[in-house]
């Protein structure tokens, strides 16, 4: 069963940039695209746990601020060591100003 | 907490168990506060400053060894072997380090190339050292877990005089290349390298392992060394100056913390030594922010340094400091320098470090 959440306004995220947004015990990260759009994917490196939110977006790239893992952010996918395993991630849509994932 | 036994620095023994029990193993470590608008401008990729500084690498180790080859056989070859020893045996280890994070250059691909030719050169294998150098990131200097600590307690300070001609690292890198081309991957290796990567473990040595034999066999050939003098040697006879700048890094400073101040030292040094070094001198910031660029880490320097002990002011200053406290380990091997931290930093977390003996 999935549902709908607000994750933030449209506006907390900058362009080429992620934030972290947590609910319920779970760490999302919220990207804006250089193309502005957004995505969603789960918020912690796939390899240690850390938050990829302190990491830095390049194009369709969000490297981990620790070890400089490197994920596609639109499709998940770990993109060489030291990561290896794909990252989740989540639909995302924009309303009224407001960013909503679906979980 | 309190360090009662004595250190076993192997990665499956019982301060390995000890770490992960006691909470030590990947652990979140402190971080001075930083602007996130101001980080993101650090972090930023650029090209240009790894382009002209690879330009200027290589094309000095390619004059430097057409003089060695021109003059060999006199005394002249001496200062151009001098200069191509530094630039193969210890600049590689900066390189290495610098793109093995992915740092140096925006393009990916330039990392990748640079990567492979100065593990090669510094005799890493660049998969092997991939993943030990995350584990050295996640558990710096925690004892059974660190991979990389280059000075272990008490310091075998005889260890420590013949790595700067590269005489041991270099043998035993040699006996993980023979044993990798044979298959093997030990099971400390495998403690940090994922299975799915142990083939490219092997693959790597081999290649290498074919390359040192064509290049024995060249001087075999010849009937001169002037082969392994270009490939091979120089990471003996070139090795001084990682060695000089590497034992800096954490030697004689607090194991088993989670504070990179406590663990780390920043030193001040001349620009050759930071061209050969890719500002890694900047060791504590690297460490705490290990996506900044290494152009860029003069400027973090700048940002965070009223959070940091004052780094030290020379080299000579930093071993000032470093040696005295390694003697003292020799004596009492839970010894350690904790340097003061200005008014306005934030304290260490005591709570965590309370059972670390003090200088």
């Amino acid at each position: 069963m999935t549902e709908w959440i607000e994750a933030c306004g449209a506006g907390d995220v900058d362009e080429e940039d992620v934030i972290r947004f947590d609910h319920e015990g779970r760490v999302y990260a919220i990207y804006r695209s250089p193309e502005d759009r957004y995505f969603a994917t789960d918020g912690l490196c796939t390899h240690e746990q850390i938050s990829l939110a302190d990491g830095l977006v390049m194009d369709d790239i969000i490297e981990c601020p620790k070890h400089n893992g490197r994920f596609n952010y639109k499709t998940g996918e770990a993109k060489g060591a030291p990561v290896c395993v794909n990252l989740r991630t989540y639909p995302v849509r924009v309303e009224g100003g407001m960013v909503f994932i679906e979980v | 907490m309190a360090q009662t036994a004595k250190r076993d620095y192997n990665l499956l023994g019982p301060s390995s168990e000890a770490a992960i029990a006691g909470g030590l193993a990947a652990a979140e470590w402190y971080h001075t506060e930083v602007d996130r608008k101001q980080m993101k401008a650090l972090m930023q990729r650029s090209d240009g400053p790894a382009i002209r500084d690879t330009v200027i690498w290589l094309g000095s180790m390619l004059v430097l060894a057409a003089g060695g080859i021109y003059f060999w056989g006199s005394w002249w070859a001496v200062p151009f072997f001098l200069g191509y020893g530094v630039l193969y045996g210890s600049a590689s280890d900066s390189r290495w380090h610098e793109c093995g994070h992915g740092t140096a250059f925006k393009t990916r691909w330039m990392n990748n190339v640079v990567y492979q030719i100065a593990c090669f050169m510094i005799m890493r294998n660049p998969v092997t050292w991939r993943w030990s150098h995350a584990r050295h990131h996640t558990d710096t200097v925690i004892v059974g877990r660190d991979p990389e600590i280059a000075v272990m307690r008490p310091p075998d300070l005889f260890r420590v005089i013949l790595n700067f001609f590269g005489i041991l690292d270099a043998g035993y890198a040699m006996l993980d290349m023979v044993r990798n081309a044979a298959g093997i991957v030990t099971p400390e290796e495998k403690s940090f390298i994922p299975e799915i990567e142990h083939a490219k473990v092997i693959r790597v040595a081999r290649i290498w392992l074919a390359i040192y034999l064509v290049i024995i066999a060249l001087s075999l050939w010849m009937g001169s060394i002037l082969p392994l003098m270009l490939i091979g040697l120089p990471r003996l006879y070139g090795a001084w100056h990682h060695v000089l700048t590497g034992l800096l890094q954490h030697g004689g400073l607090a194991d088993n913390v989670t504070d990179h101040r406590l663990n780390s030292r920043s030193v001040l040094m001349n620009p050759i030594s930071r061209f050969i070094y890719w500002n890694m001198n900047y060791h504590v910031e690297h460490h705490m922010f290990p996506m900044i660029p290494y152009h860029a880490l003069p400027q973090l320097h700048a940002l965070i340094k009223h959070d940091l002990p004052a780094p030290n002011r020379s080299i000579l200053d930093g071993y000032r400091e470093m040696v005295p406290a390694f003697l003292r380990q020799l004596r009492n091997e839970d010894y350690f320098l904790k340097r003061e931290l200005p008014a306005t930093a934030k304290p260490y977390r005591e709570e965590l470090h309370n059972g670390v003996a003090a200088a």
